[in-house]
């Protein structure tokens, strides 16, 4: 197997994994099963950044996925004070 | 070198993958809350680590290694912050929401942290308002 073509692979099951979230996003009981598969969601796009770096030998995708991932984060700690109860200023 | 850092990449790469995707088949079919946070959360923190480190190994002799190298290490730093740091915020809401860890027996949480009720009267009534009404 070539090397693009493994990357290639990498991005299939990347995509596979974030169907998996969004299955858990679309079905999920009650909301903070919905907020865990956000998060997980952010997670897998950084690796997916990452691999999109191998793919086109540009590296500003990591910045992308710094970026993404600081937002990703302070989006979670967001809807985890909301379901405690909070208002967003405390 | 460049054939030794590429195997090495594609072998850190496929590990990690290996596990992004146990934790995605742990988000969609463990039973609680508590269990998905616990094994997506571990999973894909590392799967994702490995991912980056394997970026870093198959950048080496290429023109971008240097840029490469330094953000991917930067990434794998603030992933290895984040994702615990968000996990632990999002267990604590998912308690204080009202969410019972159903399958498991001792609950000690609970003799230290007051659980509100789940209230999702606004949730559930919030379809059935006309559409044109401004509160």
């Amino acid at each position: 197997m070539t090397w693009v073509g493994f990357l290639w692979l990498a991005v299939a099951v990347l995509v596979v994994c974030a169907f998996m979230c969004l299955h858990r996003i679309a079905r999920g009981p009650t909301p903070p099963d919905r907020a865990v598969a956000i998060d997980i969601l952010g997670v897998l796009l950084i690796g997916a950044c990452a691999i999109s770096t191998l793919l086109s030998g540009r590296d500003f995708y990591l910045s992308i996925a710094l970026a993404w991932g600081l937002l990703a984060f302070v989006g979670t700690l967001a809807l985890a004070k909301h379901l405690e109860g909070k208002p967003f200023d405390e | 070198m460049n054939d030794i850092a590429i195997i090495i990449a594609g072998i850190l790469i496929g590990v990690g993958l290996a596990f992004d995707v146990f934790g995605c088949v742990g988000l969609v079919r463990l039973p609680d809350v508590y269990t998905r946070l616990q094994a997506s959360t571990k999973c894909v923190t590392l799967g994702t680590c490995l991912i980056l480190l394997g970026a870093l190994v198959g950048s080496i002799g290429t023109s971008a290694a240097w840029p490469t190298i330094a953000k991917a290490l930067l990434c794998i730093v603030f992933v290895l912050i984040t994702a615990p740091t968000g996990a632990h915020a999002l267990a604590r809401g998912a308690y204080k929401d009202g969410i019972k860890p159903s399958p498991s027996v001792v609950d000690k949480y609970a003799k230290v942290v007051p659980v509100r009720e789940p209230d999702r009267s606004e949730t559930i009534e919030a379809p059935d308002e006309p559409a044109g009404k401004d509160s």
